[in-house]
């Protein structure tokens, strides 16, 4: 593996790790099993690259993205609390609308962003006076960026209203019990949920050259695959390590692809790709006591 | 504890299986990728191939081939790109727009080839045709629109509603359909447009047209060409003649079609993948496009979906299958 695939790697894991913090707040937070994120992840490059070549400042646009996939997570979360549709059912409608709703924000299926000013362009500039190439430098800004990310998740699950919304997926009746208004923590958790893999969607589309309204498929199952191979490799008794095993997990699940894309000597072929992934992260999940490098004392439950 | 140990280790010699990957001794390097299985774009692929082998570029000997699909996916799509591009061949050959542009994202310098692309310009992989200028050039297969809708009238010359089945998602039909509206009614045919978003949805857009075309006329639509069967079924049953974009479609029961095949394109392709393995500067290389017009027909769709072909179509068609 050459430095440039392996740091490629890490660059689309730190960007899939947005869409794991994400995944990570519906699925094991608010115990929202939520699909949306297929659509929310090219909804978020669709509305950044529309602003974008129109002379829209990058970072507005992608706080743009963000918001819009707020808007998404809202709609699904909607559904769901006010309209009783089973969360499941909600989040698949919200996706297959927004494969045409993202159709309609582009006019068209794809707009490229090749040579359009993007957030990632400062980096350029900086690369010639820091003497360092832009693959080098595009993971560590994502680095920087998502452990500020991080950080703030988990400032926000240990405050009062994250608390709150802990609540409401461990037990809603409970929660309903003690005052909570659990429709509205679902609301703002599955907003911020999609806000977060919206805006995975925007920077990919900055990082990659295109939006693409093709950009969704499988998403879920990246978001899914990395929370969950994350908890197999740490213990993650602390929202602070939860969320560390999220981008650990999507880290891993990239240096699998792009170990996976190294194969060919083994005898494997090109359309064997999906399938030793899948075998790459079944090892690392599955083998005997995997559970283990950064694992600390098992503690019973979620604490923080 | 040693299991535990185990399982990372298992891990982190699975992740750098390719840390060591096999040499070849080899003249030159080209690496291919391809956003999907798909028969058109293996047919790209497999044209280049051939046109690298006839040029004594053989795989094995003279020649390190590199080959990955996304499978569909474009987060995959770019760390091929990142891998070939650290892997530095001499020429990198991106089939199909998401893949190519992941590719021309990834690298200034390495020259890039692409294949199967119906809008260059839109897709921002060169920004002059005649002149790339850059270290990116490759083939167009935008399809000779106008000279498909004459053919249409040819083979049914009582046409006015022409039904158009295309994938909305794909950026290459959204292109030709833009075209074909604009041809259309020159050709004195209005347009009846169907979507499928899937394979699985042709089937279900052939039959909302029936009752409203007198033809239907298939782009080079990678979803549909897919499940082009579909198509060609409703056709014979409601003896609706069926024209395709690409002439492999023909084989497959399109009455008629003019042009180009996928192998061609990937031919095509090749001689220009050859021409940078000599030396020429991609940049210098103007963006090529198709100039074939070979006639293909086939008599027993003509048959099922009631159209008689006149005797000077016969007379000027490359091949009839009957």
């Amino acid at each position: 593996m050459s430095q440039i695939a392996f740091l490629g790697a890490i660059e689309v894991g730190l960007l899939f790790a947005l869409v794991a913090l994400g995944v990570y707040l519906s699925f094991r937070v608010l115990q929202f099993p939520d699909l949306t994120v297929d659509g929310s992840f090219p909804l978020g490059a669709a509305v950044c690259a529309s602003l974008i070549v129109v002379e829209v400042n990058p970072y507005l646009a992608s706080l743009a993205a963000a918001l819009a996939g707020a808007c998404a997570g809202i709609v699904t979360a909607w559904l769901n609390v006010r309209l009783k549709i089973l969360h499941l059912l909600a989040s698949i409608l919200t996706m297959i609308a927004l494969y045409s709703i993202n159709l309609r924000i582009m006019g068209r299926p794809n707009i490229a962003l090749l040579g359009e000013t993007t957030v990632f362009t400062p980096l350029e500039a900086l690369g010639e006076v820091v003497g360092l190439p832009t693959y080098v430098l595009l993971p560590i800004a994502l680095f920087g960026l998502v452990i500020l990310v991080k950080l703030a998740l988990d400032w926000f699950l240990n405050s009062e209203v994250g608390l709150a919304m802990r609540a409401t997926g461990v037990n809603p009746r409970m929660a309903r019990a003690q005052g909570i208004h659990t429709n509205r923590y679902i609301l703002g958790g599955m907003a911020l949920s999609n806000a977060l893999v919206a805006l995975a969607g925007a920077l990919f589309a900055q990082s990659q050259g295109a939006a693409d309204v093709t950009l969704g498929v499988g998403v879920i199952v990246v978001g899914l695959a990395a929370v969950i191979g994350g908890e197999a490799v740490m213990t993650t008794a602390t929202v602070f390590r939860a969320t560390l095993a999220c981008i650990i997990g999507s880290i891993l699940y990239r240096l699998a692809v792009a170990g996976a894309l190294n194969a060919d000597m083994l005898g494997l072929k090109a359309q064997d790709l999906n399938l030793i992934t899948a075998v790459l992260v079944t090892l690392a999940m599955v083998l005997p006591g995997v559970r283990m490098p950064f694992r600390g004392k098992r503690k019973g439950g979620m604490t923080s | 504890m040693i299991a535990k140990r185990m399982g990372f280790a298992a891990m982190a010699a699975a992740v750098s299986l390719g840390f060591s990957t096999l040499s070849v001794a080899a003249d030159k390097h080209v690496a291919i990728t391809q956003i999907v299985e798909h028969p058109a774009l293996d047919a790209v692929r497999k044209g280049i191939k051939d046109v690298l082998a006839e040029a004594g570029y053989v795989e094995g000997k003279s020649l390190k081939w590199s080959y990955e699909s996304a499978q569909g996916n474009t987060a995959t799509a770019a760390q091929i790109a990142k891998k070939f591009v650290g892997d530095a061949p001499d020429v990198i050959v991106a089939i199909a727009t998401p893949s190519a542009q992941t590719v021309v994202a990834s690298t200034k310098t390495i020259p890039v080839v692409f294949s199967a692309i119906t809008d260059p310009i839109g897709a921002k992989l060169v920004s002059n045709m005649a002149h790339p200028g850059k270290n990116v050039t490759g083939f167009t297969d935008l399809s000779p629109i106008a000279a498909h809708m004459a053919l249409v009238k040819r083979v049914m010359p009582t046409a006015k509603r022409l039904g158009v089945i295309s994938n909305p998602g794909e950026v290459n039909s959204v292109s030709l359909v833009t075209l074909i509206e604009a041809e259309a009614p020159k050709a004195g045919m209005s347009v009846v447009l169907a979507a499928a978003t899937k394979s699985g949805e042709v089937l279900a857009a052939a039959r909302s047209l029936v009752g409203k075309v007198d033809a239907i006329y298939i782009p080079t639509d990678n979803t549909v060409i897919s499940a082009f069967e579909a198509v060609v079924k409703v056709g014979n049953e409601a003896g609706i003649p069926v024209l395709a974009g690409d002439t492999d479609s023909v084989k497959r029961g399109a009455v008629a079609a003019a042009g180009f095949n996928y192998y061609d394109i990937g031919r095509q392709t090749g001689q220009m993948v050859v021409k940078i393995l000599k030396g020429a500067n991609p940049g210098d290389m103007a963006v090529e496009g198709n100039a074939m017009t070979d006639l293909y027909l086939n008599m027993k769709s003509a048959k099922a979906q009631g159209v008689t072909l006149s005797d000077a179509l016969i007379s000027e068609a490359k091949d009839i299958i009957r």
